[in-house]
Formats: C-alpha cells, sequence, structure tokens
C-alpha cells in the first residue's frame, strides 16, 4: 500500500504527549537505580516489583526535576495528588500505575517554537515508568512468541507526561514542538532526552478538518514513534489516510494506530471500544503532593537558560537580525548544545559567522564526539582559519581529526597532517599555469561565464593539494579579470 | 498464663529464661493446635533461635527490649522474611516474603519471640475466620463456634492461652471483633500510627495494623513497640513521643463518656444489657455519663463495602501469575492471568474483586466509590461533632456473641452486619478498643468497644482498663 494522496483542502490538527525519563539517581518510589542498559532485573526491590505488602515513597528529586519542567514550560505548579491506572499487563508490577490524573503537578503552560508560534501544554504530570516486556520466540513478533521475559530494571522509573494542546498543525511544527521541547528537558537537567534509548517517548493524535473548519475532526492516537523522522512520516501518513478516508465518504474512528516504521503506514491497535477502563482512583497510600511557594521560588530561581535565551545570545552576538541561513545555524547549534563551544570560540576572538558556520555544520555532524572537544581547541583552530595560515579545506580536515582525538593543538595537527598556507606568489605562479593550460575557459571567463569560477578555483585547489585559501584563490581570479 | 508486662520482668530479670517461656507456649500449640487451628505456621526453629539471643543478651547484661522473651503470634497478611505469608489464600500459599514488615523488625528489637503465622479470612476479608483457604479456626471458648474475622487465628491464640500476645489487622473491625467473641483486648491504632509497611494490603486507606492481649495493659505495652513514625510508609504519622502504658492506670474520673445509641441500638439483647453495665461502672469510677446518637454511623457499612472492595479490586490485582505465588499455565499471558485467579481466590474475594471493580467503572465512579467518599467524610464529621461533647465514645464491638460454624457462610449481608458497630473508626482512621466485658446469654465473651479521636489512644486507654477492672468475672476458657 502506497500513501494516500495529499491533503489539499484539509487542515491537519496535531497534539503530543511526550513521557519522558527523568535523570534521577533512584526511582520514582523506592531507592533503586535508576539506569539504562544493566543486566535485567538488578535494579529492583519489593517496592519496584509490587511485592505484597510493599509500599512506595515519593523521590523528591524527582518532583524538583518535574517541577522544573513546569516552570521552563510556564505550567502553573498546582497542589496534586496521585491516582491508580489499572490493567492487568505482565510489565506492570502492581498491574496498575502509580499516575496523576485529574490534580497533575503542572498544568496550563506554553512552548513558544523558534518560529514565534505557541503550543498550549496542557499538563505535565508525573508517572511510574513500567517494566519492559522482550517476546522470544522465532519471529520476535508477539503473535508467534514462545513466551516472554519481563525486565522490571525500568519499573518505577519516574516519567513526566507532557500533553500538549492540538495546537500543532503540520508535521514540520510537530517535529519543531518535539525538537524544541527536548531542548528544554536538556536543559533543565531533567532528562537527556535520548529518543532512540526511549528516554524520550513521542505519541501523536492526528486528526483532520476542512480548512477554515473551527469544529476538531475524530482524531487517532499513533503510537510507537521512536524518532523526529518517524513522527515527521507518521504524521503525514496518517493525516492524508484520514483525508483519503473522508472523501471517499467514510468516517475515521476514534482509535489507537501503530506506526510501522518499514512499512511507512499506521495499523489500527484497538479502537475506542477496545480501550481500557482503567478505574482511576486516588492512591490511598501516598499523600498529596503540594509544593510550597518557597520551593517553586528555588526551582525558578535555579533555572538555566532556556534554547529561545541561548538563540537570542548567539544572534545577539551575531550583531544583526539573522538571515534565514544564520537562524537555522544557530537553531542548530543551540539544538545539539555546542553553543558553549561556539560562544567559547567567540570570547576567543573568532568570526561569528566562521564559528556559527563550524558549528553547524562539521562540529554537528558529530555532536557526540563535540562533547569532549575543548573550547580552546575549537577556537584556536578557527583563529588559524580565519588568520589565512588554513584554507577552509585544510581547517575542516584539521576540526575532523580534533574531534577523533578528542582535542589537541591544531597547529601541531595541521604541520603533521602536511598543511601550511600558500605563500601568494605561489599562489600567483600556479594560477599562471592553470590559466596557461585553459586558455577557453580563461577566455570565456574573462566575457562573463561566472560559473567558470568554480572551475579555476577546483584546479587551483587539485594542484595545490587544497591547500590554496579559496578566498584568496576567488579575490586573485575576480582582480586578474578585472 | 502470665502477662506479657510480667514475663518480660521475669525474662530481663534472668527469673526465667526465653527458651523456657518459648518451649511452654510452643507445647502449648503442640497439644490443641490441631483442633483450634489459629496457627497456619508455627516457627519453633525460629522461636528457639530468637529466645536464645535473648537469654544470650540477659546473661551478657544487655536489655532485651520490653518484650523480652514474650511469644508473641503474627497474622499470616505480616511479611516475615523467609517464612510462609499466604493471606489466608491458596494464590500466595508457600510465597516466603524477601523482607520483614516494619512491625515485625519492632518486634524483634523489643525482644519478642515470634512463634507463628495465624489463620485469617482469606485477604483479611471476612469476619467468622471461614473464608481461610486452609480451614476455619475454632473459638476456644466453644469449638463449634467461629472465633470472629479476619484476625480469627490470632485472637483464638492469645484466648487459648498460646500466646500472651499476637498482632492483627483492622480494616474495618478485623481486630476489634474477634477479640470480643474470643473474650481477649483487641485493639485497632489511629490509622498512621503503626507503619503498614510489610502489610499485604486488603483496604490501604483503612487497614491498621494493632495488638491483642489478654489485658488492656499488655495490649499498651504491645502498641507502645508497634507505634512510631515509619519513612517506608509515606501515610505514617510523625512519632508521639509519649508512651501509652505509663498512663494506663490513670482512671477515669473526669471524663466525657458518650454512650452511642448507634453502635448500641439493633445488637442483641445481652450485648446492650453489658455495654450499659460498663457505662454504669464508668460512671461510678468518676466519669461523666451521657448518652449520644451519632446518626450518620449508620451509613458507614454501605459506604465501607463500597471503598474497601474498590481498594481491594486494585490492591489484589498484582496477584496475576507472573512473578510469585500461584501460577495456573494457560496458551497466553491474558488466559494466564485467568486461570491463576479463579483458581487461586476463593468466593468471597472475588466477590469484593467483583464490587469494586464495578464501583470504579466509567460510568458509576460517581454514584458509587465518590458517593462512599462523601458518606466517609459525613462519618468523619459527625465523630468531629460527638467529640465536641465527649472524649470517648462507648458502644458494643460486635451485635452478637460468637456464632455457630457454618451459620452465616451463605449470607454475606449477614456475615457483613457483624461490622456494623466497630467500622465507623476505621472510616475516620480513628483508634478503638474492644475489652471483655462479661458473657451473654449463651455464657459466650461481650466485647465493649471505646473509641477515641484520633490520636486519643492515651485516654482510650486508661477509660478501657477502668471497664476491664469493672468486667464481670467469667469462667475463662472451656471448651
Amino acid at each position: 500500500m502506497t500513501a494516500p494522496a495529499g491533503t489539499t483542502g484539509w487542515e491537519t490538527v496535531v497534539g503530543l504527549e511526550v513521557h519522558c525519563e527523568l535523570l534521577t539517581a533512584t526511582k520514582l518510589f523506592c531507592g533503586c537505580k535508576n539506569a539504562f542498559g544493566d543486566e535485567p532485573n538488578v535494579n529492583v526491590c519489593p517496592v519496584c516489583v509490587g511485592l505484597p505488602g510493599s509500599l512506595p515513597v515519593l523521590n523528591e528529586h524527582a518532583v524538583e526535576l518535574a517541577m522544573r519542567i513546569g516552570e521552563a514550560l510556564h505550567c502553573e505548579i498546582r497542589p496534586s495528588t496521585f491516582a491508580r491506572k489499572n490493567y492487568f499487563y505482565p510489565d506492570q508490577a502492581k498491574d496498575y500505575q502509580i499516575s496523576q490524573y485529574d490534580l497533575p503537578l503542572n498544568a496550563a503552560g506554553w512552548l513558544e517554537l523558534p518560529d514565534g508560534s505557541r503550543v498550549g501544554i496542557t499538563r505535565a504530570h508525573m508517572e511510574e515508568d513500567t517494566g519492559k516486556l522482550t517476546h522470544v520466540g522465532e519471529s520476535g513478533r508477539i503473535h508467534s512468541a514462545v513466551h516472554a521475559l519481563v525486565d522490571y530494571n525500568r519499573s518505577g522509573v519516574p516519567l513526566v507526561e507532557i500533553v500538549s494542546e492540538p495546537d500543532i498543525r503540520s508535521a514540520a511544527q510537530a517535529r519543531a514542538y518535539a525538537t524544541e521541547l527536548r531542548g528544554i528537558l536538556v536543559a533543565t537537567g531533567a532528562s537527556d532526552g535520548r529518543m532512540e534509548e526511549g528516554s524520550m517517548r513521542v505519541d501523536a493524535n492526528v486528526s483532520v478538518r476542512p480548512a477554515g473548519s473551527t469544529e476538531f475532526g475524530t482524531r487517532c492516537e499513533v503510537k510507537n514513534l521512536n524518532s523526529l523522522r518517524s513522527l515527521v512520516r507518521a504524521i503525514e501518513y496518517e493525516a492524508a489516510r484520514q483525508v483519503a478516508v473522508l472523501e471517499g465518504g467514510g468516517t475515521v474512528e476514534q482509535e489507537t494506530r501503530h506506526w510501522d516504521e518499514s512499512a511507512g503506514r499506521t495499523e489500527s491497535l484497538r479502537s475506542k471500544e477496545e480501550a481500557n477502563d482503567y478505574r482511576y482512583f486516588p492512591e490511598p497510600d501516598l499523600v498529596p503532593l503540594a509544593p510550597d511557594a518557597a520551593w517553586r521560588q528555588r526551582v525558578r530561581a535555579a533555572l538555566g537558560p532556556m534554547p529561545a535565551d541561548r538563540r537570542a545570545a548567539l544572534a545577539d552576538a551575531l550583531g544583526g537580525a539573522p538571515t534565514d541561513a544564520e537562524a537555522d545555524q544557530i537553531r542548530a547549534v543551540v539544538d545539539l548544545g555546542l553553543d558553549d563551544l561556539v560562544t567559547a570560540a567567540l570570547e576567543a576572538g573568532a568570526p561569528v559567522g566562521l564559528a556559527l558556520a563550524r558549528g553547524a555544520n562539521e562540529v554537528a555532524a558529530q555532536a557526540d564526539a563535540a562533547a569532549r572537544l575543548p573550547a580552546g581547541s575549537f577556537a584556536a583552530l578557527l583563529a588559524m582559519e580565519s588568520g589565512g595560515q588554513l584554507s577552509a579545506t585544510q581547517s575542516k580536515a584539521v576540526l575532523g581529526a580534533l574531534l577523533e582525538r578528542g582535542g589537541g593543538d591544531p597547529a601541531a595537527l595541521a604541520e603533521e597532517m602536511g598543511f601550511e598556507a600558500l605563500a601568494s606568489d605561489t599562489l600567483g605562479a600556479v594560477l599562471d599555469e592553470v590559466i596557461a593550460a585553459n586558455a577557453g575557459e580563461w577566455s570565456r571567463f574573462c566575457e562573463g561565464e561566472d560559473k567558470l569560477q568554480g572551475f579555476f578555483t577546483g584546479a587551483v585547489m587539485k594542484a595545490t593539494k587544497g591547500k590554496a585559501n579559496g578566498k584568496e584563490v576567488a579575490a586573485e581570479l575576480r582582480r586578474r579579470r578585472g | 498464663m502470665s502477662s506479657a508486662l510480667s514475663l518480660a520482668g521475669e525474662v530481663r530479670a534472668g527469673a526465667r529464661s526465653a527458651r523456657q517461656v518459648a518451649d511452654e507456649a510452643l507445647a502449648a500449640v503442640a497439644a490443641d493446635d490441631d483442633e483450634l487451628r489459629a496457627f497456619l505456621t508455627v516457627l519453633a526453629d525460629e522461636a528457639h533461635r530468637q529466645a536464645d539471643e535473648v537469654d544470650a543478651a540477659v546473661a551478657a547484661g544487655r536489655d532485651p527490649g520490653p518484650l523480652a522473651g514474650v511469644p508473641v503470634a503474627l497474622k499470616d497478611n505480616l511479611c516475615t522474611r523467609g517464612v510462609p505469608t499466604s493471606c489466608g489464600s491458596r494464590i500466595l500459599e508457600g510465597w516466603r516474603p524477601p523482607y520483614d514488615a516494619t512491625v515485625v523488625t519492632a518486634l524483634r528489637a523489643a525482644g519478642a519471640v515470634t512463634v507463628g503465622k495465624t489463620n485469617m479470612d482469606e485477604f483479611a476479608m471476612g469476619s467468622s475466620t471461614e473464608n481461610s483457604a486452609f480451614g476455619p479456626t475454632r473459638n476456644p471458648h466453644h469449638r463449634g463456634k467461629v472465633p470472629g474475622g479476619s484476625s480469627g487465628g490470632s485472637a483464638a491464640a492469645v484466648a487459648a492461652g498460646f500466646v500472651p500476645l499476637a498482632l492483627g489487622s483492622d480494616t474495618g473491625g478485623s481486630i476489634r471483633q474477634p477479640a470480643a467473641l474470643c473474650g481477649v483486648v483487641g485493639m485497632k491504632p489511629t490509622y498512621g500510627r503503626v507503619s503498614r509497611y510489610g502489610l499485604v494490603a486488603f483496604a490501604s486507606s483503612l487497614d491498621q495494623i494493632g495488638p491483642f492481649a489478654t489485658s488492656v495493659e499488655d495490649a499498651a505495652l504491645l502498641f507502645d513497640v508497634l507505634a512510631g513514625h515509619d519513612p517506608l510508609d509515606s501515610t505514617s504519622l510523625p512519632s508521639v513521643p509519649e508512651p501509652s502504658l505509663p498512663g494506663v492506670h490513670g482512671g477515669a474520673e473526669g471524663v466525657r463518656v458518650g454512650v452511642c445509641r448507634d453502635l448500641v441500638d439493633g445488637c442483641a439483647p445481652d450485648v446492650v444489657a453489658r455495654v450499659h453495665e460498663a457505662a454504669d461502672a464508668l460512671a461510678r469510677a468518676g466519669a461523666k455519663v451521657d448518652e449520644i446518637s451519632v446518626p450518620e454511623f449508620r451509613y458507614g457499612l454501605s459506604a465501607y463495602y463500597l471503598i474497601a472492595p474498590a481498594e481491594a479490586s486494585s490492591n489484589l490485582a498484582r496477584y496475576d501469575g507472573v512473578r510469585y505465588g500461584l501460577r495456573v499455565e494457560a496458551e497466553d499471558a491474558a488466559a494466564m492471568n485467568t486461570a491463576t485467579r479463579t483458581a487461586g481466590f476463593g468466593a468471597e474475594v472475588k466477590r469484593r474483586i467483583m464490587l469494586g471493580t464495578y464501583a470504579l467503572s466509567a460510568g458509576y465512579y460517581d454514584a458509587y466509590y465518590a458517593q462512599a467518599q462523601r458518606v466517609r467524610t459525613l462519618v468523619m464529621r459527625a465523630f468531629d461533632r460527638a467529640y465536641e461533647t465527649v472524649d470517648v465514645l462507648l458502644g458494643a464491638t460486635a451485635p452478637t456473641t460468637a456464632f455457630d460454624l457454618g451459620a452465616k457462610v451463605d449470607d454475606p449481608m449477614a456475615m457483613y452486619m457483624n461490622d456494623v458497630c466497630t467500622i465507623p473508626s476505621n472510616l475516620a482512621g480513628h483508634p478503638a478498643i474492644s475489652v471483655p466485658f462479661g458473657t451473654g446469654g449463651d455464657g459466650l465473651p461481650v466485647g465493649v468497644q471505646v473509641l477515641a479521636p484520633a490520636l486519643g489512644e492515651a485516654t482510650m486507654f486508661r477509660v478501657a482498663r477502668v471497664v476491664e477492672q469493672h468486667a464481670p468475672a467469667t469462667a475463662g476458657v472451656g471448651s
């Protein structure tokens, strides 16, 4: 099945539910370690495997991190309670999940996206994670599984579920929201925001309506979105599917749908009728949670700059309003948390355009390695490039080596790699040779065929094995053309 | 049998060895429990080991604690490390917890010797101990009668003289009602004064662990050991620094006692008569006794039988065959859950799970669970109003004396009515105590109940002690 045709004449409406695991040392209701990737069932105790007689005790640090998220999303932090969400599933140690229901800790906030649009935050509440179920069988699929294994290391890991208003109008905006939210979660220190490790999980509520309509259509909840790419593809697919249903005279059924990444489509998981009745009721084993004004004030005061603040700081460094390209670079640098690196280079005197470009491109391409790159090495490299001691090509090569080695002296590396600046008289001589060898092209260039500038630059680079400075070559070519 | 207080005194003084005391208790159990069936598990080796530790401490000149060498029986819903904890259910048969309940740790620290785990209605649901999957316990006063429930095994173990002290749990009267039927003292503390950590939950907002004893003094002694803040229980209250035991003999002079019509009317005439005799005794002892009515109490039973099953339906969900206890294999996980729970739970437990599930269901929540919570609030306010004019309330513990085994097993409503006088204290989270006070027309024990406001244990114990002093002489345990 191919993706249905487009959605012209229709508006897509999306609300996102984002679960994020909190970066606490211990679990939400017991003292077990909160860690990813350990041997199965080593971080467990009577509480998080739900042994009879065990009782939950709320982790204060988890509350603090949840409050940071609430503050960063401009939520009201309110007196709240915990509730039990009852359903049977083997990964659910007590066969109920302790969550917040009618009285969440954080409510009524908003998130502003880089394009200036605002998405309302309905609530950001606390809850515990479930264990992890692995079906074991020939195909690895549930239907043919021989048996299942449960790992309760994740059982009781603290989560905050952030529910947006249905304010999102496209897959691209959903992506921007998820990206911005991720940046905020990381900036608050509440979460590492890793979608691929499941520490940030996104479900999308998608509906469509005729353009101009103010009533919402019937929504479907799409699950299993394990990357931003999945999020975008799934929303686009699902909106198009619903439009096709409606244009074909059908009605959209409210249901939960599963995104199949390899097939590129959503499939019905369960209908509204099959949905669980969770029988929520107040959790009698916990007391109400009502952070006082002083605690809220401490959390607010301790909050560092959010991604929007950090983008504004880089834009300030540029001096004027950023161009679209520069805004993209700033966004990339901030999203990947590279702004400290870039700022350090700027403070060392690197040109802001160059620092942003290298940060948003070459460094961003190896964001994990960038975490180990000392700001001093990066700043020194940019100084060499802007001072003409290294060409752009050479500079990028040295940067790659710096990232690979986790730092070092760029001057020594450049020497080791055989890079040295080309003296300008050498450039003149090389250019003489190149022009002589390509007389036809040269006369066409002189007659105004500008695109041949690239041809001559490439030829000079080839002759100098990349040592020439691209800018100097361009300047010399223009000077000689007159 | 000696009181716990004097036993501990003798052991601490080196006059008797804890080992000897433990052996006497174990011998008494061995001699008679085949018929009574108060115990599900007898812990002879454990008891010997603990007793030897106490004796070693005494020999070394250390103080083994206020319960030095006192044998104590534990209701089988209290977790004991490495020792079967079944809750009277097939679904947990043979399950050995990897940890001790906080109260069990407290008992050991106080020098007590735990001699065994006692029989109970399955998951504490019942008023006769007949809902145990392992057969009923008999009433030591009359072996054709029930001991009450759900802590019937603990009540019977104390009444039979096996042990001077036992622990039970009280969700709607499960300590006080069997105490009344077995002619012993049974007390439910203020909600939050005794840690619930390690008590297998029935209805979390109502459950409290409390003592059984042969005297009010011993009950206070044991209560002081159990009470205190526990960081492992979020609903645990801050510790009350003053112990209850020292004030037990303070008398009832000037205490305002309200004889609560709503906790007397409707009881059997011989029970009603005993409550009024107890009131008269208190008046003679200098208490200011008045009649009082708290009509809201009559709604307590209905509210309780929605709230308790609702919480139970959630608390008992975990017995799904996945991690521990019984598992009945089936083609997939959901079918295995169903087969396990069908085979593992008894009829009363299933009835309450269904009731509770229904009460919490979408569309019924407001009419049942939420409405019951409003009634609960009403009952609390009614208590508050009553305690503006009196210090304690006096009433019956149970409407009748012990009934015949089998008499009510097929009539749940008749069984539920046993809790009508005890439930209000659970709904409000208040303390209450049942004190034996003579017998009914059938010669079986009658219990009189003293109720106090939250944290009112000290006054409650003092008044209870006066009631106890004036109780008519009884023949003691017969057959």
